[in-house]
């Protein structure tokens, strides 16, 4: 069992950073109850914003002084996608049934992969992202990476500035509101519109800074990344009770604890060494979501309560 | 007026989106015949856009540069090759689709490709049904030739329209376990595949042979091909104590496994086959120093034969590299065009009524020294060329270590 420090810190690096992309698809549909499927790619075209930044800036720059400049180049085109599908793909229909914008979004979602494909030099392959030299560091029986600690540090960042914003600030008030009663809020003078674009975008920057952290820890970013993790983070928002963004955070950190420890200990039970293993994760992840939803259907986190936004 | 415009914006995106998707697979060139030649349309199929489509440009640039040079050389006449290419991205479905179009194209003739053995499942019984030639330069599956009894030894042809360039995953993995046993020293060794025909296939064949030289297989396991964390299956495999983990898988996964697996502090190498061996690996993956690969043939660069390929594949001035199945590539679209070839001579000529079945028929007879060495098919549509290379990751790039052709019994 030496290895469970490993697999639990594995699980939580995973988690944040599902977690981080699970918070654009709570926000949304907190307050607009739209799925946005395109999320993961909006996810996917953030690594390659940052990637562009790393490759514009000259030679022999230090990766650690080139990060905040690499979110800044991700969060910029996450956000300017985001902003821009909400206006001209999701805006005009948000009086029709709930249908049309979902099917929006799925094509939306082939649209940006496919111009991705098209027009980013050699990206019909996955393009190599920067990485931190140096071997990784022990914390507490675990090997943590040095490009794992982005995520590691940014989640709870991300989470507490997020936290403060929503409670303290007119804005996020104004989110919560809008969020509770669309039409009341309008009539007591909040600029819904401009609240519905800032959930976009506040989504799409965090799903920004989780496309750093996946380029740092995999070393690669491709024009098909976005679908799985858009996938799993769907799943993160879904078992913390979506329209939560606390639960999205959890959702996300269950769910990469509960794929790391299926992966590591499943196969180990006598009789189950079948269904161990890597290609079992996806498998015992929804089995856990289903179960969770059996016995909770709002989600770990998810209450009709008015902090929800 | 407002129904209207949400109409008008999704049927926009819909149609948006179809043809984005429809452009990747679509080819610039259009005209059927040229002059009083006969065209004969080499089909190719592989992955062009996606994971492998580096592999997969590759297969394509060759089996143009194949027909181009005969057409030069004016190897058939009264012949012009044609390649028509179609992405099948890496999925079996969309293989078959690609199928139905080359059988529905009467100019077709043989089909070249694809990469993926999955791929090629699906393929088979449609090109069987109409006749229709495929040579593949890629597929290593051993069933797809011999069926599923290859490994009872009850080996017995499938389909009579397949082909293949490239030799099997049970030479291969025999080669692999060979040398990892007895060159590298490698005893206790972990074992992963990603579950598909071609991973499974080399897997189940490595494991075979390396516990029958003598060594452990410490443990196994499985991964989706699509994850880029295996960070929970590293830490399962330092608790083995295995010195080399085999993986039998494609490049895009494995690299990220492999640097997981020497970040997580084991110093140990991964080694693969043809499918991790691309120039792409070393470059996705910083810590693949040390790692090891086997591949079909002799390294190209070191054959003679295929000097003039290689400095023709340079002049074309293509945008990809050739990547590791570009000279089976040209030996399997030169194996259709040497078909052709008998085809018309046995004709007076000109290429038969009847052109797929003269062209199937001749296949049996198509003997040439081609790109990877003397070309030519037993009863199963097999290469007689059993050649294999292992590489390893020196420097950053690939150099080949140790050449040899397995005995299989």
């Amino acid at each position: 069992m030496h290895e469970l420090p490993q697999q639990l810190a594995n699980g939580l690096i995973l988690g944040a950073m599902y977690g981080l992309i699970a918070i654009g698809y709570t926000m949304v549909y907190g307050i607009v109850q739209l799925i946005n499927f395109a999320h993961g790619e909006i996810f996917m075209v953030g690594g390659f914003g940052a990637l562009t930044v790393w490759l514009i800036l000259p030679g022999g720059f230090a990766l650690g002084a080139a990060i905040p400049l690499m979110i800044l180049g991700g969060v910029v085109v996450s956000v300017a996608v985001a902003t821009a599908a909400e206006r001209f793909a999701y805006r005009p229909l948000r009086t029709a049934p709930r249908l049309a914008p979902l099917i929006t979004a799925i094509g939306l979602s082939i649209v940006l992969q496919q111009a991705v494909w098209m027009w980013y030099p050699d990206a019909k392959k996955d393009r190599p992202f920067p990485q931190f030299d140096g071997g990784p560091i022990d914390v507490l029986g675990a090997n943590i990476q040095r490009g794992d600690l982005f995520v590691l540090i940014a989640a709870p960042l991300c989470m507490v500035a997020l936290g403060f914003f929503v409670t303290k600030t007119r804005s996020g008030r104004g989110m919560q509101a809008t969020a509770q009663d669309p039409d009341t809020a309008k009539l007591m003078g909040i600029n819904t519109d401009r609240i519905i674009v800032m959930a976009f975008a506040i989504g799409a920057a965090f799903a920004a800074i989780a496309a750093v952290a996946y380029g740092l820890k995999n070393g690669q970013v491709g024009f098909r990344m976005g679908f799985l993790m858009g996938l799993k983070a769907f799943t993160a928002a879904v078992l913390g009770g979506i329209g939560n963004i606390y639960g999205a955070m959890l959702g996300g950190l269950v769910l990469g604890v509960a794929e790391s420890l299926a992966t590591g200990y499943i196969g180990d039970i006598p009789g189950m060494d079948l269904f161990g293993g890597g290609a079992w994760k996806d498998v015992w992840a929804f089995a856990l979501l289903i179960l969770v939803l059996l016995f909770r259907p709002q989600g770990l986190l998810g209450e009709r309560v008015a902090d929800r936004a | 007026m407002r129904q209207r415009s949400i109409i008008a914006i999704t049927a926009a995106l819909a149609a948006g989106s179809l043809t984005l998707t429809a452009c990747g697979s679509r080819d610039d060139d259009g005209k059927s015949s040229s002059g009083d030649k006969t065209t004969v349309v080499i089909g190719v199929d592989a992955p062009l856009t996606g994971d492998l489509s580096a592999l997969g440009l590759g297969i394509k640039n060759s089996a143009d540069l194949a027909a181009k040079t005969a057409n030069k050389k004016e190897y058939v006449k009264g012949v012009e090759f044609k390649i028509e290419a179609l992405d099948d991205q890496a999925q079996p479905s969309v293989g078959q689709q690609n199928a139905q179009k080359f059988i529905s194209d009467k100019e077709v003739l043989g089909v070249v490709g694809p990469l993926n053995s999955s791929v090629s499942q699906q393929m088979q019984k449609p090109f069987s049904d109409a006749g229709l030639t495929q040579v593949s330069p890629a597929n290593t599956g051993t069933e797809l030739t011999q069926g599923d009894g290859w490994k009872t030894g009850n080996s017995v042809r499938p389909f009579k329209t397949f082909f293949r360039t490239a030799t099997t995953d049970e030479i291969q993995g025999a080669f692999a376990a060979e040398y990892l046993f007895s060159k590298a020293g490698k005893k206790k060794v972990y074992l992963i595949d990603d579950q598909k025909t071609y991973g499974a296939g080399l897997a189940a064949s490595f494991k075979a042979n390396f516990t029958k030289l003598g060594g452990q297989i410490v443990g196994t396991d499985h991964v989706n091909p699509d994850d880029r964390d295996f960070n929970a299956v590293v830490a399962k495999i330092k608790k083995t104590g295995a010195d080399a983990l085999y993986y039998g898988g494609e490049y895009p996964a494995a690299a990220p496994l492999s640097q997981q697996l020497k970040d997580s502090g084991q110093n140990i190498p991964l080694m693969g086959g043809d499918g991790i061996y691309s120039g792409e690996f070393p470059k996705l993956n910083k810590k693949a120093e040390g790692d090891l690969a086997t591949s079909v043939g002799k390294p190209v660069e070191d054959l003679p034969s295929a000097k003039e390929f290689i400095a023709n594949y340079k002049t074309a001035g293509y945008k990809d590299a050739y990547e590791a199945y570009g000279g089976l590539t040209y030996d399997a679209t030169w194996a259709v065009i040497e078909a052709v070839k008998l085809a018309v001579e046995g004709n007076d000529g000109k290429v038969p009524a009847e052109g797929r079945k003269a062209v199937l028929d001749a296949m049996a007879k198509v003997k040439f020294d081609g790109v990877t060495g003397t070309i030519s098919f037993d009863e199963f549509g097999d290469t007689t060329n059993h050649m294999m290379t292992a590489y390893k990751v020196t420097g950053g790039a690939w150099t080949p270590e140790y050449s040899a052709a397995p005995n299989v019994s």
